[in-house]
């Protein structure tokens, strides 16, 4: 018998979104978090624009040892962990630990400690044989992301599979997809799971600048995430952190809980292509979509809404739009597509998990956010995006998609329980 | 509880470039042998840090293994796993010809701890000292964990799922299981392991924080786990990749199943909590010996994770009788690892190799450096031991809390 995973608990910390109504608030209104970089002096970089969270931990109950020991990006795992637990009603006290998982995305992990610490070693980055004297307390919990996953499972006492995830810019799907098929084939009943990254320092700045992949636009930061617009010229970088509980449905059924949705499908696949481009047809993303679809028993002509990637640069969006097109046929034509990064920028392995909130909360609402900035049609993005303003639709069945340097192409489904479809 | 599967998942492909090897060959007849490579420390920045001793490999050129354009791309730990992929490969006789037809049957999957950590200080030495315009434009793909999968996808051309585990140590088996279940879920081939390279002078400093790690100046005295004078663990680069395939489609390609990948499970106790590693090795054991449908008795010998912390040794020990019952203190033990340090979540993956090729030659691999064991196990020490091998078990646990078990079954299984 096939177990079924529901959603039972959202927590998420994202920019000018810090909890789900704050943050539905955001997505709802179409408003826009990208701003001027305010945490460094940006001066020099190509992109001096971000999306970044005003995020005070210790207003969010994190005490002083969780403040200095954690990395910024765990900072935000542990404030959504717990939102999302509280949201979920589980009383983790009764629940048999060694049932309890834990799955968290990130790309580039503990990489802010990880540049201050270096700053101070090498003198400025004057010297290879780095000093260690000067390394601070905290900088081995910084070294591998392992710690992201470690943390959040020590803090809520799972015993189960704990794992980090990080595949680049898939990792937020890619984690929640990996918990989604550890309670389907019965090796946890509840998984903690979503992602959490916070690149905004000057070396993840700098490699993005040194490919061209965000956008210069300095002078108008609040329209500067323009996805899938003719104009659009790269992504705006964020941060934040997203939590899903998952729990096998019968199991989440039993207690009484609120269930958001169904997560009923989820693929990844290699474009074997490039690790930094995409070819036009993204063949690749629409076999993870039809994957996907086949898992949750769906046909495409199913599907009411698509979470895109919708990153901003020119090639992702054509190639995104073209793989849609190719996993859904016509019915392409017919379903809104937008990208909530116009809003809260690009949080890198992030951003898989705080899209998929934002998916089970349009599915809540029965609203599908809308692509803010979108002004300038572009004969190779042909599909309705959804400009500017949120939209009320019958929404049982949601896809989001996710694409990331490495090649990856990775596709999640989510469901209204069909005993619930409107 | 999982069910047992009938799509298999057998290893047809074994590729390695350790410390004390760089080919399969070279690494078992190391291995065999009991030839602890580990030195003191020899690469450059790196002198002055008061970690002394380290598993470097020393006959690697990465001219020779990777094509340039890919090698300005990649940091040494992509180096090591491209080369070690390409080895699987050869090893499992799949080549481009077997795998263009249909690239989504074949996928990737590595665990990575540390990332491309010497190519991110480069990178970080250009931005600091010089300025921003001096990083160049493949800090983005050479560092991050996801690089090797990533690069192994393109060039091969394998389109199937890819992951990447950065979890700890435990991270590599977890990989390999990943692998297992991309295979039960109808990818026929997966290419799977962890290889690292966490030896540059800023990787040692941000290591240094770990409590486990030996500061030990004597490579012969540095890593003894299980003895009274165990001082923690000495880490190491390196690591393996393996084909993991389904039984079913190495049978019709006719490629020999060196072993199977029967049964895996993971727990979690708590970074650095070592006594409470051995409730929770033990139920990962319980976990995988169950998937594999394996009497403890069937276990013919174990891999340990040695880890080297007086507590941490003892818990495993005990782990090993709390899950194997009375058949844990006559089960032979082995931790080959000490002869080539700890390479985060490459170990397990080498040690799974290790198990393979000890079962194919019915001969247990000594413990290196390790004489005077203090707890109440049968740890092979000193030289090799000859017997009859079906089934291994592989243990493995991370400094950030993760347990993990594989169960490995020699050979094909039954055509039934």
């Amino acid at each position: 018998m096939t177990r079924r995973v529901a959603v039972t608990g959202i927590g998420i910390v994202a920019p000018d979104g810090i909890g789900v109504p704050a943050f539905w608030d955001l997505l709802s209104n179409g408003r826009t978090a990208t701003r001027g970089i305010t945490f460094f002096d940006p001066a020099g970089l190509r992109s001096r624009i971000a999306a970044e969270c005003d995020f005070d931990p210790a207003v969010h109950g994190l005490d002083a040892e969780q403040i200095a020991r954690c990395d910024r990006y765990i900072q935000f795992a542990l404030v959504a962990g717990e939102e999302a637990i509280r949201d979920s009603g589980l009383d983790l006290a009764v629940e048999n630990p060694w049932r309890v998982g834990v799955s968290l995305g990130t790309a580039v992990g503990g990489t802010t400690r990880l540049e201050h610490d270096y700053v101070l070693v090498s003198d400025r980055g004057k010297r290879w044989d780095v000093d260690h004297r000067e390394a601070g307390p905290h900088l081995h919990r910084a070294f591998s992301p392992s710690t992201l996953a470690s943390t959040v499972a020590e803090r809520f006492e799972a015993r189960g599979p704990v794992q980090t995830v990080s595949t680049g810019c898939t990792s937020g799907l890619d984690a929640v997809g990996y918990a989604f098929h550890t309670i389907e084939e019965g090796r946890a009943d509840v998984c903690i799971t979503g992602a959490s990254d916070s690149p905004i320092s000057p070396i993840t700045m700098a490699c993005f600048d040194a490919i061209k992949a965000t956008s210069p636009n300095n002078d108008d930061p609040a329209h500067a995430s323009r996805p899938f617009d003719a104009d659009r010229n790269g992504f705006v970088m964020g941060e934040g952190g997203a939590v899903l509980v998952l729990e096998e449905l019968e199991h989440a059924l039993a207690r009484g809980a609120h269930v958001y949705c169904e997560i009923s499908g989820y693929a990844t696949f290699g474009n074997a292509y490039h690790m930094t481009g995409l070819t036009s047809e993204g063949l690749e993303m629409a076999r993870a979509i039809e994957d996907a679809l086949d898992q949750a028993r769906l046909d495409g002509t199913a599907i009411d809404y698509v979470n895109a990637h919708g990153s901003g640069t020119q090639q992702n969006d054509r190639h995104e739009t073209a793989a849609v097109k190719q996993a859904l046929g016509a019915h392409a034509y017919d379903t809104p597509m937008s990208s909530i990064k116009s809003m809260v920028g690009h949080s890198l392995g992030a951003i898989g998990a705080i899209e998929l909130v934002a998916c089970a909360l349009a599915l809540t609402h029965q609203v599908v956010p809308p692509t803010a900035n979108y002004e300038t049609p572009d004969p190779e993005c042909d599909l309705d995006y959804v400009p500017r303003v949120a939209r009320e639709r019958r929404l049982n069945s949601v896809l989001s998609v996710g694409s990331g340097f490495g090649g990856f192409q990775s596709a999640v489904i989510l469901n209204l329980p069909r005993e619930k479809t409107r | 509880m999982s069910e047992p599967h009938p799509r298999r998942a057998a290893v047809t492909g074994i590729g390695v470039v350790a410390p004390n090897g760089t080919s399969t060959d070279t690494f078992w007849k190391s291995t065999r042998e009991g030839i602890s490579v580990l030195d003191r420390v020899t690469r450059a920045g790196c002198a002055h840090l008061p970690l002394r001793v380290a598993g470097e490999v020393r006959d690697f050129d990465p001219q020779s293994a990777v094509e340039e354009r890919y090698l300005v791309q990649t940091d040494r730990f992509t180096h090591f796993a491209m080369a070690a992929a390409d080895q699987a490969l050869d090893d499992a006789r799949l080549g481009r010809p077997d795998t263009d037809a249909a690239p989504f049957s074949v996928g990737v999957v590595t665990a990575a701890g540390s990332g491309g950590g010497e190519f991110g200080q480069r990178e970080l030495q250009q931005l600091w000292d010089k300025g921003s315009r001096f990083v160049g434009p493949y800090q983005s793909i050479a560092w991050f964990y996801a690089a090797s999968t990533g690069q192994i996808s393109i060039r091969y051309g394998f389109k199937g799922p890819c992951g990447v585990i950065a979890s700890d140590e435990a991270g590599g088996l977890d990989a390999l299981a990943h692998a297992a279940r991309a295979v039960r879920r109808g990818t026929d081939v997966m290419v799977a392991g962890a290889t690292e390279a966490p030896l540059a002078p800023y990787s040692m400093v941000c290591q240094l924080g770990y409590e486990e790690l030996s500061t030990v100046e004597d490579p012969e005295r540095a890593y003894r786990p299980f003895t009274a004078s165990a001082c923690g663990f000495v880490p190491a680069e390196g690591g393996a990749m393996l084909v993991v395939e389904a039984e079913t489609s190495a049978r019709e390609r006719g490629a020999p199943v060196r072993a199977t990948l029967a049964g895996h499970a993971a727990t979690f106790t708590g970074a650095s909590r070592w006594t409470q590693s051995r409730e929770g090795l033990a139920e990962a054991v319980r976990g995988a010996l169950h998937e594999a449908a394996c009497a403890p008795e069937e276990i013919d010998v174990v891999f340990a994770d040695a880890l080297g912390v007086p507590e941490a040794d003892r818990a495993e020990a005990l782990a090993i009788a709390d899950a194997l019952g009375t058949h844990g203190r006559r089960v032979p033990v082995t931790a080959p690892k000490t002869a080539v340090g700890r390479g985060y979540s490459a170990a397990p993956v080498l040690d799974v190799a290790a198990a393979v090729l000890a079962m194919e030659h019915g001969l247990i691999p000594p413990t290196p450096n390790v004489f005077d064991v203090c707890h109440d196990l049968d740890l092979v020490t000193t030289r090799a031991r000859a017997a009859e091998l079906h089934t291994a078990l592989v243990l493995s646990r991370g400094l950030m809390g993760s347990n993990s078990a594989l169960v490995l079954r020699l050979g094909a299984t039954d055509a039934s």
